[in-house]
């Protein structure tokens, strides 16, 4: 790098950064979204099934239903209501006032007693699938507990459809927080490093600064990488104030090693950069970028990449989209690194799957990025 | 340095594909002289920004060659870049940084050696008066301000080519001033070579060779005086004592003999057709007391010449019904004490002044004076922060609809819907103003004809050419017969032919009584105002009739100053002052 280049390089960088101290909306975008996600994330949102209310209908009490129903007021998981007829608590479940049932008939102790299966009846509130899922199983959990507990009472064994040891790993306490919150890292460095960028390169056109840049003798490589760096350094900021809240005020482990950490988070932001920079190329107007930014990396990051929803569990054509989702590798990564610890092969297939839409996103940026104006 | 710093040869330039397709430069051969200030002259969509672009290499020829210093553009564009120096129309300033960073900025990209730049920006900052401003940022500067910014920039490394598209336009006239002695400096210490584009034809006498541009061809090139040479004894200019200089040109302009007239102070200046002899006895019938001098001929005249003069008069005015005036107390137009700030910016200061019926009232300053959000307040756009308007009778901004007919108004853009046909504009625009069945259908036949519109009718106003735009804004503007019209910069970029047809349709509704505003930053067309005000940084420096007005620049050098010297002295003045 000869004298020239490295001043018009120093150049550039220096006003990129008096920009961003000067504009409160990259350093909002930068810092303040970081914190705004965490808490939606952290405090708001929350995937665990936690004070279910439940509605319990039991047609001819016993001691043997007093014991199941009482084993419900035990749990974090249930907040049980009584219902004095089904009829009563099917319209509760339709005025969502509960989000299921569990109906003890009349014969629920013959049948307990006869040994045949099911005696009871749930009925779900299934308007929210995921949460009509995990109802449904922590009621057949509960059921399965007490039933065990029921037979050891009376000295017997009880012919149990299935009996099913349960061990959860790397969540043991099956807080969704802690695998939302690395995901949310990749969401954070999504914004900063794609829609930032995508804005500022987008603004020099709309101001009309570009068409003066490219009469000197700055070249497009020199005017991208001193667009890259000062968003990189922006993007890695975030990444680590959003790491140090996760792990200090909102207690999600970290299990890998923060080299991984860096190294991972550096290469997705280089792809971030790359397609925020390819954005603003083709758009060259803030609100087209910002929109576009926000459509074709901002919300794939967010429904895409496994963050939020399962990968396995999308339709097979919608799973091989998701390998264009640059998140998708980083949400992996980090959700290994923070609940796991450093799980190699996983963490080298991905920063492979990252390193591949690099090298492609900055051949067609060279492609697409000339010093002319039509 | 024999070599010309830039040779065009027949290069061709289109835009859009088809049936769309709008050639931008069609055939354009030029050579720029080594060591000389060319201007590039011609109105809007003549293609001078086209031709400046192709130039450094920021668009591809579709036709043709040109090299810049010796390089072809098309097989070395960065080198090109490189070795030129190009100020945009848009200036390439960047609004968040100061005044110093700005010039590091280009300074750094230059590859300006750091030991060297001290004694370079304080050179810049002396030629640019900016010394005292290096620590503001540069949003926070005025429009010359920012200009002269602009140009420092370019100026950081001395190009051997300096490229500069349309510096001066909306520019005041001493930031104007300021501006051609900086690029007459570069020339003479630098032996720079300086391509200029403007629509200013004024400025076309301070170039050493003009190429003239109109729609996309080159109409001429060579020394203004060549220009103006070939009108020797045409040109003249007419004073009489008992009418005033409007009407006297709106009468001159129809005479057979002459190809156009424009006011000039209070004379008006006329060019002749070839072998017409004026007299003043027989010039204007009924008025035998003219007083005719013969007058150097002018760049402008040369220019107008070419395009075929001001074409007898007929600038497609359509007959305008006197209007009858509303009732109410006072002047149409009155303004109190006004004032706007914005933030702790204050954009109008303590702003005083009436309209009186019929007249043509001026507000006269460069970009940025104030003059855009006086009149946002006047048409009730804007709220006030203190003072009084009144419009009418009424305040707008609480009138009723029925007092709000009785305004027209032209914005700056001319606010027409792109995408729809002339006829549907204009239906639009009569509807939005309450009129129905057959006397919609007759003022819309009025405007087509009146306006001479109807070959267009069918045309998206997306389409039309710049001044068939203004006159369709104009017509949408007047559908509803209103007896005050405002008019925000409307002759802002329009070539001159269009600017004087513009005059003459003004003229015609103040003589049929309607109360016109009128806001511009053309000096010389203050002269076509019964009176006006001047305004800078916001305030009014001074009101009255342009005569009043230019007497105050008299000296005894200079005995009849032009606007544009009056403006400059109440400038100094103000300065001196503060």
């Amino acid at each position: 790098m000869n004298r020239l280049t490295r001043m018009r390089l120093k150049g550039m960088i220096r006003k990129e950064w008096l920009q961003i101290l000067r504009d409160p909306s990259s350093i909002a975008i930068a810092f303040l979204m970081p914190v705004l996600l965490l808490f939606l994330f952290g405090y708001g949102v929350s995937l665990d099934a936690k004070d279910i209310p439940l509605g319990f209908v039991i047609d001819s009490p016993d001691s043997n239903t007093a014991s199941f129903r009482a084993s419900f007021d035990h749990s974090d998981f249930f907040r049980p209501e009584d219902f004095a007829s089904i009829q009563a608590a099917q319209q509760a479940l339709a005025q969502r006032r509960i989000d299921g049932i569990v109906w003890l008939r009349s014969n629920f102790s013959s049948l307990l007693l006869s040994g045949q299966e099911a005696p009871i009846a749930v009925r779900v509130n299934a308007v929210d699938a995921n949460q009509a899922r995990i109802t449904q199983g922590y009621i057949q959990g509960a059921w399965l507990a007490w039933l065990g507990q029921y037979a050891r009472s009376q000295g017997r064994q009880l012919p149990l459809p299935v009996s099913m040891e349960q061990r959860v790993w790397f969540n043991a306490a099956l807080i969704s927080r802690h695998y939302l919150v690395p995901g949310l890292v990749a969401i954070i460095m999504t914004l900063t490093g794609s829609l930032l960028t995508a804005m500022v390169v987008a603004r020099e056109w709309e101001r009309g600064t570009m068409e003066a840049l490219m009469v000197t003798p700055l070249n497009m490589k020199e005017m991208l990488v001193g667009k890259l760096i000062p968003y990189f350094i922006l993007g890695m900021g975030g990444m680590l104030f959003t790491v140090a809240l996760a792990v200090w005020q909102f207690d999600v482990p970290f299990r890998g090693s923060f080299a991984a950490l860096m190294g991972a988070s550096a290469l997705f932001m280089l792809v971030a950069l790359a397609l925020g920079l390819l954005i603003s190329i083709v758009s060259r107007n803030q609100f087209v970028a910002g929109q576009v930014a926000i459509i074709i990396t901002f919300l794939p990051a967010f429904i895409l990449s496994g963050f939020i929803f399962d990968i396995n569990s999308m339709p097979a054509p919608i799973q091989v989209v998701t390998h264009v989702v640059p998140a998708r590798y980083l949400v992996s990564i980090l959700q290994s690194l923070f609940l796991a610890g450093d799980v190699w092969p996983v963490y080298w297939a991905n920063m492979g799957g990252m390193a591949i839409l690099l090298v492609v996103l900055t051949a067609v940026v060279r492609h697409k990025a000339y010093k002319r104006l039509d | 340095m024999s070599q010309p710093a830039l040779i065009l040869r027949d290069v061709h330039k289109c835009f859009g594909e088809g049936e769309h397709a709008r050639c931008a430069l069609d055939g354009v051969n030029i050579e720029v002289a080594p060591g000389s200030v060319t201007g590039l002259i011609g109105p809007d969509g003549a293609g001078k920004t086209t031709l400046m672009r192709l130039c450094c290499g920021l668009l591809k020829l579709d036709g043709g060659s040109i090299q810049t210093l010796g390089m072809d553009v098309a097989d070395q564009p960065a080198a090109v870049q490189a070795a030129v120096g190009y100020m945009p129309q848009r200036f390439g300033l960047y609004e968040d940084l100061s005044v110093q960073e700005n010039l590091d900025l280009y300074a750094d990209l230059q590859g300006v050696p750091v030991q060297e730049r001290p004694a370079r920006y304080t050179r810049l900052m002396e030629m640019t008066k900016l010394a005292p401003f290096t620590s503001r940022l540069a949003g926070k500067l005025s429009g010359g301000m920012k200009q002269k910014l602009g140009l420092a920039c370019a100026l950081v490394r001395p190009p051997r080519l300096l490229l500069l598209d349309e510096p001066t336009v909306g520019v005041d006239p001493v930031s104007r001033r300021e501006l051609w002695e900086i690029v007459y400096s570069q020339v003479r210490e630098a032996g720079m070579n300086v391509l200029l584009s403007t629509a200013y034809l004024d400025e076309a006498e301070r170039c050493d060779q003009v190429i003239l541009l109109h729609k996309g061809r080159v109409l001429g090139q060579a020394s203004p005086d060549r220009f103006s040479q070939g009108l020797k004894g045409r040109t003249w200019e007419v004073s009489a004592q008992d009418i005033r200089p409007r009407r006297l040109q709106a009468d001159l302009v129809k005479q057979a003999g002459i190809s156009d007239a424009i006011i000039n102070g209070d004379r008006v200046r006329i060019i002749t057709r070839e072998g017409f002899e004026p007299d003043a006895a027989s010039l204007l019938p009924g008025h035998p007391g003219l007083h005719v001098e013969a007058v150097p001929p002018r760049f402008e005249d040369a220019f107008i010449d070419r395009l075929g003069g001001a074409g007898e008069g007929r600038h497609a005015t359509p007959a305008i019904g006197q209007v009858a005036a509303g009732e109410y107390p006072g002047d149409p137009i009155e303004v109190e004490q006004l004032e706007r700030g914005f933030g702790d910016f204050v954009a109008v200061k303590k702003v005083s002044f009436s309209v009186k019926r019929g007249e043509i009232f001026g507000l006269l300053g460069a970009n940025g004076a104030g003059k855009t959000t006086t009149f946002r307040m006047l048409c009730g756009l804007l709220p006030l922060s203190s003072g009084r308007v009144s419009v009418a009778g009424h305040d707008l901004r609480t009138a009723s609809a029925q007092a709000r007919s009785r305004i027209g108004y032209m914005a700056q853009k001319f606010s027409l819907y792109a995408n729809l046909t002339v006829a549907q504009n204009l239906e639009f625009f009569s509807a939005a103003y309450n009129l129905r069945g057959s006397h919609q259908r007759g003022r819309i036949q009025w405007a087509l004809q009146g306006f001479e519109l109807e070959p267009y009718a069918g045309t998206n106003a997306g389409t039309l050419p710049l001044g068939y735009k203004q006159r369709l804004a104009f017509a949408a503007a007047l559908m509803h017969e209103p007896e005050i019209l405002f008019l925000d910069e409307p002759t802002s970029g329009v070539d001159p032919l269009a600017r004087r047809e513009f005059w003459a349709r003004t003229n015609a509704l103040a003589e049929a009584g309607v109360t016109v505003l009128v806001t511009t930053h053309f000096m010389e067309e203050a002269d076509y105002c019964d009176r006006l005000v001047i305004m800078a940084e916001g305030a009014v420096l001074a009101e009255g009739s342009p005569h009043e007005i230019r007497t105050l620049a008299r000296t005894p050098e200079n005995p009849r100053p032009r606007m544009e010297d009056a403006f400059i002295g109440l400038i100094q003045s103000r300065e001196k002052a503060a």
